[in-house]
């Protein structure tokens, strides 16, 4: 098992967000998250990755077997969880190549292992950037900044695969890509699968998982994941939008 | 007896030791005059507001020491940007030291402001250009009065000067209290070229206050590119008053990096007299514990067509204290004249504070006048961004620190002064960043 969450409760500035959530995902499986707006996915995606301004109430968060709710962002992501931002950051000052080579060594550091060497180093940039279809120079341009919403979703997706995950969350990635953007960015992440990793995608629309094919999705809503089922759920979703699941729900209480 | 009191007195010793019939020391007693009605900056000066000196000025100041201290090479080599080949002049407790020096008569001048300031052979330059920008002021006039020794710099038309000159002020901190007049003249003709790096650097932590004035003279299609790397002792203070005249089609930036230091102001003035001139004023403070930085810049857009270009970062931690005052000055003539202004500031500690004051007087219509001032804190999305990627807190923190200074960076243009700062910085910023910055 690489995830999970067992009974999450979380709340942000006292606002209670998550309400009782529960997720298992197995290594080598795609999990999809879906639902309305305000639902709770970002902030899903954002508490396992440890940030500080959401309060886990109550609940675990287990990755690979071990609590991982009271360590750091920074410990989480040496621990193998990557979080494709919605909207990334942009670092004016600090290159692509830089920062990656600064990520790499301290999750290397992590381990107790040496700075990768650099001739490793330049090897992995070249095979990622080409399997992401990223120019090179590219890479040399300050982090994000000025980079169009492809570029940076893109970029993310680079920066997964030279960490190779244990765990990747893809928040949103396909918003604000163009066709052929989506189409490379899903390339790389099905490439990046294996059997030993996990990942999970929120995303609004079955646009993407066209190309990242989910083995479940779940709906996530108030706080909750209210209904799970395999891809053809997605496609349900997309014909008919989320009210006869909120209509189902009511139904039941 | 004050310090005001002492220096006046002093002055009679001091010109004892002068050609008492030159011009030069007409100008000298000028000054000493107006030092004498004006006295020291007071934080009823508004340009003087928000720094005093104060406590700087309580200290008994040797004003001539004469101690001989004997300086070993490996011992300061560090304050020298010594991997490159370049010309020197180095002053020891404001003596020249010709051990240290490396110093040229060979198609241009890299010398002695007292051999200017005496030798018939400078009689000219001196005439056309000693004092001739240097303001009134009080703290400039008081160096005016006791202007002696500093570095002459001349470069003749046409001539591209292939290493940096380095102008190094070392104290050597033998007396309890040192006070300093460096005066430096650099004049450039017409289409020359050259780089100059400039430092004040005390040895112990005895006290230190350098008075510096520098003038610089940029004729047509020359340019200069001018380095100043403050990171003194916390006893040390300096005031630089730097004042540069720019002919048309010149080009000059000028790069103050203040890393230390107990009391830095810098006043820095451009006077633009020409078309098509490009002013370049950057400069990266980062600083700590009860430490002061004042920037105070001019820039004065006489002629038409003109650019300058401010760019001012810093970064105050502990109870540090920042000052920017950027004043830009556009002539009624002065039209499409292109001035931009930048100051971002980044908190780093509650008990740190800056005072910024963007200034911009306009009588042209037609121009373009930007400015942009902020004071902050690290941003925390990026700060949780770098974390999700393993780089822990602490080194988030510094580079993003290093990511703010280094657009000021990217225009340095001697490779040995980039990696030099870059690596003060990293020292400053008490890190070890994964890449080689």
């Amino acid at each position: 098992m690489i995830l999970k969450i067992n009974n999450l409760h979380s709340t942000v500035d006292g606002k209670t967000i998550l309400k009782g959530l529960n997720i298992e995902v197995k290594a080598g499986e795609v999990h999809a998250i879906m639902g309305p707006n305000g639902s709770g996915k970002s902030t899903l995606a954002n508490i396992i990755a440890g940030k500080e301004d959401y309060e886990v109430t109550q609940g675990t968060i287990e990755l690979n077997g071990e609590n991982i709710s009271e360590l750091s962002p920074e410990e989480r992501a040496h621990a193998g969880v990557f979080l494709s931002f919605q909207y990334p950051v942009e670092i004016p000052g600090v290159s692509v190549t830089n920062f990656i080579k600064t990520s790499i060594n301290e999750n290397r550091k992590a381990r107790g292992l040496e700075d990768m060497p650099a001739k490793d180093m330049l090897q992995k940039i070249r095979e990622k950037s080409e399997l992401l279809e990223i120019d090179r120079k590219f890479l040399s341009r300050s982090l994000n900044e000025g980079f169009s919403g492809g570029e940076k979703k893109r970029n993310e997706i680079f920066q997964m695969a030279m960490l190779e995950p244990k765990l990747a969350i893809l928040d949103e990635t396909d918003s604000g890509l163009d066709i052929d953007a989506l189409r490379i960015v899903a390339n790389g992440v099905n490439k990046l699968k294996s059997k030993d990793n996990a990942v999970i995608v929120i995303t609004h629309y079955q646009r993407l998982l066209d190309y990242i094919v989910p083995d479940f999705v779940h709906v996530l809503y108030d706080g909750k994941i209210v209904k799970s089922g395999v891809a053809s759920l997605a496609l349900e979703i997309e014909a008919k939008g989320y009210d006869w699941i909120k209509q189902e729900l009511e139904n039941l209480v | 007896m004050d310090l005001k009191d002492k220096i006046l007195s002093s002055y009679v010793a001091f010109e004892n030791e002068m050609d008492m019939n030159s011009d030069i020391h007409e100008i000298r007693m000028k000054s000493l005059e107006n030092f004498e009605k004006l006295g020291f900056p007071s934080k009823k000066l508004e340009e003087w507001k928000y720094t005093s000196l104060n406590t700087v000025l309580k200290n008994d100041y040797s004003l001539f020491p004469n101690k001989e201290v004997s300086v070993d090479l490996a011992d300061v080599k560090k304050y020298f940007i010594h991997d490159i080949d370049s010309y020197k002049v180095v002053f020891i407790d404001g003596k020249y030291n010709s051990f240290l020096s490396e110093t040229t008569h060979d198609t241009i001048d890299v010398c002695l402001m007292s051999a200017a300031l005496t030798k018939p052979k400078y009689k000219i330059v001196i005439e056309n250009y000693f004092n001739k920008i240097a303001k009134q002021d009080n703290l400039t006039s008081l160096n005016t009065a006791f202007a002696k020794e500093g570095s002459y710099i001349n470069i003749p038309k046409n001539v591209e000067v292939q290493k940096p000159i380095q102008i190094i002020n070392l104290t050597t901190g033998s007396e309890i209290a040192t006070m300093m007049q460096p005066r430096n003249l650099i004049v450039l003709e017409e289409n020359a070229h050259v780089q100059i790096i400039e430092r004040h650097q005390s040895l112990n932590s005895n006290a230190v206050l350098s008075n510096v004035v520098t003038e610089v003279f940029v004729a047509r299609n020359a340019t200069v590119d001018y380095y100043k790397i403050q990171n003194d002792n916390l006893n040390a203070s300096l005031v630089d008053n730097t004042f540069i005249e720019q002919k048309t089609n010149s080009e000059v930036s000028v790069h103050t990096f203040s890393f230390g230091g107990n009391i830095t102001r810098n006043n820095l003035n451009f006077y633009q007299r020409g078309e098509h001139i490009n002013s370049i004023l950057k400069g990266i403070t980062i600083i700590e514990d009860k430490q002061l930085v004042d920037h105070h810049t001019l820039v004065h857009h006489i002629g038409p067509n003109c650019e300058s270009h401010q760019d001012y970062k810093g970064i105050y931690d502990e109870r540090s204290t920042g000052v920017f005052n950027g004043k830009v000055l556009v002539a009624k003539e002065a039209q499409k004249t292109n001035a931009y202004q930048q100051n971002n500031n980044i908190l780093v500690s509650d008990k740190a504070n800056v005072n910024a004051k963007p200034q911009l007087e306009i009588f042209a219509d037609d121009v373009k006048c930007s400015h942009g001032c902020t004071i902050g804190q690290l941003d925390d999305e990026a700060l949780f961004y770098m974390q999700q990627r393993g780089i822990p807190k602490k080194e988030g923190k510094a580079l993003l620190m290093y990511a703010f200074a280094n657009t000021v960076l990217e225009s340095v243009k001697i490779p040995e002064v980039k990696s030099r700062i870059t690596k003060l910085i990293a020292q400053k910023l008490k890190i070890n960043i994964g890449f080689n910055l």
